[in-house]
């Protein structure tokens, strides 16, 4: 087992190096750098933020001098937020996004499967075509116009929650339900599609005959089976999710990571880009490790850890 | 139009049925089968139905208006669906019915092409790393992960600078991507299916690998890759209009519904048909792909008990 | 199971109803909530370029001299100024005033921050503004060291300040941010000591930074060691940091915040006409200009006749009673009227001249309408921009019968393509830095120089700008710079659009705010008016 993680944790490393070298070198490629402005910036003035911020050392040193700060943590100054460094963005912005994302998450999750089983069991009855309907709304419908929508109906109209920003839980309720929508959608109809199948399997039927009621059924093993497409889609999710929503929290104005994606690019803050990259793909190896250690413990079937070493 | 296909697949299945009843192949069957289970199914019948008069409007729509989508009628901008203006107009006084169906064609076109692109590549690799297993499979998964981790602004806006924005440059930014969370599905999907006993049995009567992947695992997973694709095309969609809007994509004054939705949404207390119609129209062809899908799910399944 | 569905939606719904009201103001307290638009990028006066930054600086520090109301620049951290004879010597007299720690501010803070910002490793983005200073340019790039500078310290109360030329609005420049002194006894101990607010963060202006949470919100109080801090009524400002202009308008009126709009964001384009139709916005004028830049070195714009054209066709007037809203004016020149009298240079969608001018260019050229290639019109993401952009569009075409191609461009790529002259028309503004036309000609003196991104040149303007800086004669120099601008819009470099107007919505009980044109806002004098 501990040679497994270990074997899992040197390519996680490997990986990341591989995800940080291809960033860097995108960076690279593309036009437009951190200080250029609408009223241009005189040569000598650029000359000297460039040497301040060893951006005018040939590609190589400059490649070298990320790497080591990776792998020291320091992961440099962002050039436009001047005074802030990296890790300071990440370290307050996380916790707010990873909230959030924790509340989203438990929504969609919930919701979704239950919502699944539920149009299952109902299979074609009316019950399955009304989930259904409103899972298609949750997928169609995206993140920022449901974001809006409630924004102006609930805390407009009604009053009955804070506009935007961060603070308490009122603050999280609309942000959180704006970014559980498409996750609950999508589990739902994975649910759903995986269980419909599994219902007529005959080891159901035969539970059935013996007694059991529905829900009995789909708790103790429809879903088990069921699960393991969704198993599948909450690695990506969780990580989208935690790291923060670039639309959502723009439009309820929360501090989190989620605006530094794209805000970083824009920018061309090579350091956050960097750092906010490797952040972002550490957690996601992490997650899809996560997956597939999950996979072995609800299938026992499938292999992925050797079975010599497994103990 | 369906009409004539229903009449068509039916005298070609009396005909079949009429010559040698015997002799028929069991797939002939199956394909009549799924057909008639898909028939009655009257949800996927309505997403069929409302497919095809979407396709219809998207091409003909546009030349039901005396106006193109270009012209401008500033002193008529934001008004209210009218007589005069079907679904309104938008900010510049363009008449939206109009501008709704030229962007249904952009729509139509990004969502399914991309989608169906990410589903073929998406089903590919999934399903081979799964079926070859060990150290290719860690391999392939990885070079997954790290293809999905690098900030996918950056890699279109390069493709912006070198090709140029368009529905071209789209298309290939959407695809880039977009078929990593169709291969993880697939992959795990397949793994679960592997230590089934049927395929044991097929690898005992000696199938080849790809035999039992196409005809075995793949279809079995349909389920779930139907359920993905009918997520990847709104998605799509989507991400068009997010690319377009921050100008990596089409150009104006050609609009998409995603584009359409993008301009629409702050004039949400104001003009709300401006958001209504584009988005409204995307749910409703998100929902006729679903609909169509699960019955074509159900359709194809030779379990299911009518 | 649908019973614990129920349930559990029915305890969120529980949780979320029992909350206190949002007070609309805090009673009994002079505190005002605003927003502001974007993170500042920083808060060091020597470094700020952003209308964000130099909004909170402008509100914590304070220069030598400060703009008062209607354009008259008024004494702030210097109670006097004396200027030589030949206009080239000024002399500021400071007052005893202190910084927020307690010391007293001296000649020497400003010409050490002066002095910092022309030091050629200091990465300062506007240390260019500082060139007026005598010796200023060569300091920067090294040939000369800081001892040079035209700025001494004659006693702790008494700064010298040369300049490399004369010029009639050197104490405006001194009234702008870009000449704020911040606290020597700091800066130089302490690099980081604008990063956080704190013990080190010290200024001289009329609010303290009393909190900043990144990326959440700023909170300044009374500064009461400000030399003037009997009139400052306000006990506290909060503000935001919300980048989405409809929540914030959306905060605005549900009660949240006091004021929405110019000058520290902006207010949703689309609601403009509601408010309008509400009789709520309130506009007023900017010192700058919104135009369309031609690049005048490659085709088709390298011919007269073709940009005047295109510039002829535009209907100004269209775009701003539908587009824009905000109660602009035509721009028919260069220079905006907060700065001097317009004078007309051409008549708005003349579309008679501009269709003769277009078909005489085509000959010139040698091009027929079909057989003349695409022309693309660049601009950067913005809503405003690309409403702007496709209603141009569609005004060239009815007006020429060809399609003008939009490139909508990412910011980053907009930059680059502009300095890199990639465009053939591009989109751009600017407000001005200093009440003078120089601030608008001074990008387009050289061909080279960065900011020309027409490369436009013509020796006649270039003479004339050259001349009217060394003009010490205001009337004189004024003329020379209406022949400037006359020749400058005969060659029709750029195609200017409208003025600049702010447009904000504000509540009633917040008075005396002083808005400025060059997009600053001042709220020494402001107060909450209590029923």
């Amino acid at each position: 087992m501990i040679r497994f993680l270990l074997k899992k944790i040197f390519i996680l490393f490997l990986s990341l190096f591989m995800v940080a070298s291809l960033t860097f070198a995108l960076m690279q490629m593309i036009p437009g750098d951190p200080f250029t402005q609408e009223k241009a910036v005189p040569e000598e003035i650029l000359k000297a933020m460039y040497h301040h911020y060893g951006l005018d050392q040939p590609w190589y040193v400059q490649y070298y001098r990320y790497m080591k700060g990776l792998i020291t943590f320091d992961l440099g100054p962002s050039f436009k937020y001047q005074g802030r460094t990296v890790t300071e963005i990440i370290r307050e912005g996380f916790p707010v996004s990873m909230t959030l994302g924790f509340e989203a998450l438990i929504l969609s999750i919930f919701f979704g499967i239950a919502l699944g089983s539920l149009a299952a069991l109902k299979h074609l009855k009316w019950q399955d075509h009304i989930t259904m309907v409103i899972a298609v709304l949750g997928i169609s419908i995206p993140s920022f116009i449901l974001a809006t929508f409630l924004q102006y109906l609930i805390s407009m109209k009604f009053d009955l929650l804070p506009v935007a920003r961060w603070g308490s839980f009122d603050h999280s309720i609309l942000p959180a339900l704006s970014l559980a929508a498409l996750p609950t959608a999508f589990i739902a109809r994975l649910t759903r599609s995986n269980m419909v199948e599994i219902m007529q399997e005959d080891y159901i039927q035969t539970a059935r005959s013996k007694g059991l009621n529905s829900f009995q059924i789909v708790i103790r093993h429809a879903l088990r089976n069921a699960l393991l497409p969704v198993v599948t889609y909450l690695g990506p999710l969780t990580t989208a999710i935690l790291t923060g929503s670039f639309a959502v929290e723009k439009i309820f104005g929360i501090p989190g990571l989620g605006q530094w994606f794209v805000m970083s690019i824009t920018n061309r803050d090579y350091t956050v880009i960097m750092g906010t990259t490797v952040f972002y793909s550490a957690i996601l190896m992490l997650c899809v490790l996560l997956v597939d250690i999950l996979y072995c413990l609800i299938d026992p079937r499938i292999q992925l850890i050797n079975k010599k070493v497994r103990a | 139009m369906s009409e004539k296909t229903r009449r068509f697949s039916s005298i070609f299945v009396l005909l079949r049925y009429k010559k040698t009843s015997e002799e028929i192949p069991s797939q002939y069957n199956f394909w009549a089968e799924s057909w008639q289970r898909l028939r009655s199914n009257k949800m996927a019948m309505f997403g069929l139905i409302t497919l095809f008069c979407l396709l219809f409007m998207a091409l003909v729509g546009p030349w039901l208006t005396p106006y193109t989508y270009y012209e401008t009628h500033l002193h008529l901008k934001n008004q209210a669906p009218s007589s005069q203006f079907w679904f309104g107009t938008d900010e510049l006084g363009r008449d939206l019915f109009t501008r709704v169906w030229w962007g249904a064609r952009i729509s139509l076109l990004v969502g399914i092409v991309a989608s169906f692109v990410d589903l073929v590549m998406g089903v590919f690799y999934g399903s081979l790393a799964a079926s070859i297993g060990g150290k290719v499979e860690e391999f392939m998964m990885r070079v997954a992960d790290i293809l999905y981790s690098i900030p996918y602004l950056l890699v279109v806006i390069l493709l912006m600078v070198v090709i140029g924005s368009g529905i071209t440059t789209i298309i290939i930014a959407l695809t880039i991507t977009g078929w990593i969370s169709m291969a993880r599905i697939v992959r795990g999907q397949i793994l679960q299916l592997k230590q089934l006993d049927f395929v044991k049995a097929a690898q005992t009567m000696g199938a080849s690998p790809f035999r039992i992947l196409a005809r075995h695992l793949i279809p079995n997973a349909t389920g779930s890759i139907i359920v993905t694709v009918t997520l990847t095309i709104p998605t799509a969609i989507f991400a068009e209009a997010f690319l377009s809007f921050l100008g990596l994509g089409i150009q104006a004054p050609i609009a998409s519904w995603g584009t359409m939705a993008n301009d629409g949404l702050p004039a949400l207390r104001y003009y709300p048909w401006r958001l209504f119609f584009p988005a409204g129209f995307i749910s409703l062809t998100m929902l006729s792909f679903n609909v169509l899908g699960d019955g074509l799910r159900d359709a194809f399944d030779p379990r299911m008990r009518l | 199971m649908m019973r614990f569905i129920f349930l559990f939606a029915l305890s969120l719904v529980l949780v979320a109803s029992c909350k206190k009201r949002v007070a609309p103001y805090a009673e009994n307290r002079q505190m005002i909530r605003l927003n502001l638009h974007t993170e500042p990028p920083t808060l060091d006066a020597r470094k700020a370029t952003d209308t964000s930054s130099i909004g909170i600086i402008s509100m914590c520090f304070e220069g030598l001299m400060k703009r008062g109301k209607n354009g008259t620049i008024i004494p702030a951290m210097a109670h006097g100024v004396e200027t030589s004879q030949d206009n080239r010597v000024y002399t500021f007299h400071l007052r005893d005033a202190k910084w927020w720690d307690g010391r007293e501010i001296t000649a020497y803070d400003f010409e050490s921050t002066w002095k910092t910002i022309l030091d050629p490793k200091f990465p300062s983005g506007f240390a260019n503004d500082l060139y007026i200073l005598k010796n200023g340019w060569a300091v920067k790039n090294g040939e000369l060291s800081s001892a040079h500078l035209g700025v001494k310290t004659i006693d702790r109360k008494t700064l010298q300040v040369q300049l490399e030329y004369p010029i009639p609005y050197f104490l405006d420049l001194v009234a702008s941010h870009s000449f704020f002194g911040i606290p020597a006894h700091i800066a130089t101990h302490f690099p980081k000591w604008a990063d956080e607010a704190g013990p080190l963060f010290v200024g001289n202006g009329p609010y303290k930074l009393k909190k900043w949470k990144h990326h959440n919100c700023i909170v300044l109080e009374k500064n009461p060691l400000y030399w003037d801090s009997d009139v400052v009524a306000l006990d506290q400002i909060e503000l935001t940091i919300i980048e989405d202009s409809n929540t914030e308008l959306n905060m605005f009126e549900s009660g949240e915040l006091d004021w929405a709009g110019y000058p520290l964001s902006t207010l949703p384009t689309d609601a403009i006409q509601a408010l309008i139709n509400d009789q709520r916005l309130n506009r007023y004028p900017l010192s700058g200009t919104y135009y369309y830049i031609f690049n005048v070195q490659e085709f088709p714009f390298n011919n007269v006749k073709m940009r005047k054209a295109f510039s002829l066709a535009i209907n100004r007037k269209s775009i701003i009673e539908n587009i824009t809203q905000s109660d602009q004016t035509p721009a028919t020149s260069f220079i905006p009227p907060t700065i001097w009298d317009v004078q007309a240079h051409f008549k708005d969608h003349d579309l008679e001249e501009a269709q003769k001018l277009f078909d005489e260019a085509l000959e010139e050229m040698g091009y027929t309408k079909s057989s003349l290639p695409k022309i693309t019109l660049t601009y950067n993401t913005s809503e405003a921009h690309h409403k702007i952009a496709q209603a141009i569009q569609e005004q060239w075409y009815r007006a020429f019968g060809i399609r003008v191609r939009l490139s909508n461009v990412e910011w980053k790529v907009f930059l680059d393509e502009l300095s890199h002259k990639q465009f053939q028309i591009a989109r751009m503004g600017g407000i001005a830095g200093f009440n003078d036309p120089m601030t608008f000609f001074d990008l387009y003196k050289y061909p080279d120089s960065s900011n020309n991104y027409s490369g436009w040149t013509n020796h006649e303007f270039t003479s004339l700008i050259e001349l009217a800086e060394r003009t010490p004669d205001i009337e004189k120099r004024k003329s020379l710079l209406r022949k400037a601008e006359e020749v400058f819009m005969s060659e029709m470099p750029i195609a200017p659009i409208y003025y600049y107007q702010g447009s904000y919505l504000k509540k009633n009980y917040l008075k005396g705010v002083q808005l400025s044109e060059f997009s600053e806002a001042d709220f020494k004098f402001a107060f909450l008016e209590t029923p």
